[in-house]
């Protein structure tokens, strides 16, 4: 039946692959394959334009009009999204997942106040009781640590400052208990004394819930910090897929060798900031486009 | 601390409070305007033909801002003729705002064919001169109160529709409505809960501009002789009748026109103070 009971993973992601819907040869993404299992945090790491947003947004069916996905994958818990017609794959979504956005001064309506835009969801999509959903945001803030929740339900997003705001989207995130937690560079828009708090509380909440996170970063730091494992992305492509303990130690992929190579350590100041090699970069180049060729060769024109 | 923040509010503009102000003068006096006007606004004395305002010599007591070329009081016409100028404001301007804005939502949230429709049709309707649109159309409908509402409404939706579009497209953009899509809300319940709000406060500024700008098309009409009848006392009508009279009786074409110039410069401050107050960041 569903690979999910074969694997265990909750998030299953196979031969995903998205173009340009002007130009159906190229590749977004390439025949992304990823998993994640209950519990699990696994980091999903790349460059700028390297696709890892375009995953996540995949899995929220919130992909830009200009991209399609031409085959691939989806499950969440065994149901392929792909497969479901959009009201259902809607609800499929809100009752399992949550999302974690960037960019926390852009992520709440400026105009609504804190307490509906943590229990929407709840109340207006799972039928729970206002009064409930209030006391569940309550519990929520608490367990983010914000120290006046009823003030701040009462606040409109401007009132907070950007880690208040992270902290807010973390509490709405796990208000309907998701399986699955995507968090878009989460820790991007902050303030740097910011970010390592709001690292700790991911985990934090992550641990207390149990919930399966795809972590979503530039930064290799922060993979070592949080994830168990690791997805590295290249253009469009997983070039290498490992626990976080072997990515460290021992890289299989020159682009991996090289990315972390190229990660400034804080620890060793006198070291001087290392770029990827142009030859790795154009060798893994080289190697996406052969993959594209054979691809090509047996999807001639495109399924859609 | 932070409470005593939150809290605070800020005192009313002066711009609001002088703009509101004018513009509740000129309701009151469009409401009340029989108990209000000094004589009746039709009713024509010869012997009293161009009396000057009441602090040249010659003026006749009573006739504070004079009469005109058939003795008819200016003062107690320019009363009577906000009612012409408010219906036309408030009927058309709303008409105008309700249908451009729900276009301008609906082509900016969906984008598509929707969009590509709509903005063709916003890009022919400005290709046309809009006081000759006018014109023609009123001409076509006929004179009368109703017909320039209708064609005030017909020729601006278009102001609300471009800019409702720009505003919408501007917020879709925003993470906030990526996560409510994440969420699981549907389409038409993201455009009502989250961006409608969003685009209020611009659609208030808008829509009170536009009552200005409605105020200013009806004089035009009604200065061309294309609005109600030429003896009801209309705000257009009155310079117009002035212009010709100018040399002998300047009030009749001076006073109209301030009262015109001030509702309109009113009720666009109004508009921008109201945008202000609502915005939840500067509030």
């Amino acid at each position: 039946m569903s690979t999910g009971m074969e694997t265990g993973a909750y998030l299953e992601i196979d031969d995903l692959s998205i173009v340009l819907k002007r130009a159906k040869t190229h590749r977004l993404l390439r025949s992304v394959g990823l998993r994640v299992k209950p519990g699990e945090v696994r980091g999903l790491v790349g460059e700028s334009g390297a696709g890892k947003s375009m995953i996540g947004k995949t899995i929220f069916d919130i992909l830009p009009r200009a991209v399609d996905i031409v085959e691939g994958s989806v499950r969440l818990g065994g149901d392929d999204l792909l497969k479901l017609p959009e009201t259902q794959r809607r609800k499929l979504i809100a009752r399992t997942s949550a999302l974690i956005p960037q960019d926390p001064l852009t992520a709440l309506n400026p105009v609504r106040r804190i307490e509906p835009q943590i229990t929407d969801r709840l109340t207006k999509n799972l039928g729970v009781s206002k009064a409930e959903a209030r006391e569940r945001a309550r519990t929520l803030l608490d367990e983010v640590h914000i120290r006046e929740p009823e003030r701040v339900l009462k606040s409109y997003p401007h009132q907070l400052s950007g880690g208040m705001r992270q902290r807010v989207l973390i509490a709405a995130a796990f208000a309907a208990e998701p399986k699955l937690i995507v968090a878009d560079e989460p820790t991007t828009a902050l303030d740097v004394t910011v970010q390592k708090q709001i690292l700790k509380l991911i985990a934090e909440m992550q641990a207390r819930h149990g919930t399966a996170l795809l972590f979503v970063t530039h930064d290799l730091g922060v993979v070592a910090k949080i994830c168990q494992n690791v997805s590295v992305l290249f253009g469009g492509k997983v070039v290498e897929d490992t626990d976080v303990t072997s990515l460290f130690a021992n890289p299989e992929h020159p682009y991996t060798k090289a990315l972390i190579g190229a990660t400034p350590r804080y620890d060793r100041p006198e070291d001087s900031l290392v770029p990827v090699p142009a030859a790795v970069i154009e060798a893994t180049r080289h190697e996406i486009e052969a993959a594209d060729d054979a691809w090509l060769g047996t999807h001639a024109g495109g399924r859609r | 601390m932070a409470e005593a923040v939150a809290r605070y509010r800020r005192p009313l503009s002066w711009r609001l409070i002088l703009s509101g102000g004018w513009l509740a003068i000129v309701v009151i006096c469009a409401v009340f305007a029989p108990f209000i006007a000094p004589h009746d606004p039709l009713a024509q004395d010869l012997l009293l033909e161009r009396l000057p305002p009441f602090w040249v010599s010659g003026a006749e007591p009573g006739f504070y801002l004079g009469t005109d070329g058939l003795g008819r009081d200016v003062l107690s016409r320019i009363i009577y003729g906000s009612r012409v100028a408010l219906a036309v404001a408030f009927i058309a301007a709303t008409a105008a705002c309700v249908f451009g804005s729900f276009m301008g939502l609906v082509a900016g949230y969906f984008r598509g064919w929707v969009d590509q429709i709509v903005s063709r049709i916003v890009d022919i309707w400005m290709s046309f001169p809009p006081v000759l649109f006018a014109i023609l159309l009123v001409a076509v409908l006929g004179t009368g109160l109703h017909s320039v509402i209708l064609a005030i409404a017909v020729i601006d939706w278009i102001r609300f529709c471009r800019v409702v579009r720009a505003e919408t497209l501007l917020q879709t953009r925003l993470d906030y409505i990526d996560s409510a899509r994440a969420a699981g809300f549907s389409r038409v319940g993201i455009l009502a809960r989250e961006v409608f709000p969003n685009v209020l406060p611009t659609i208030v500024a808008l829509l009170s501009l536009e009552m200005g700008i409605a105020v200013i098309v009806e004089a035009i009409l009604s200065f061309v002789n294309l609005s109600i009848s030429t003896d009801d006392p209309t705000w257009g009508g009155m310079i117009a009748e002035g212009r010709t009279i100018i040399h002998f009786a300047w009030w009749v074409l001076v006073f109209p026109l301030i009262a015109l110039f001030l509702t309109v410069l009113a009720f666009s401050q109004f508009g921008e103070g109201l945008k202000d107050r609502f915005d939840p960041v500067l509030r």
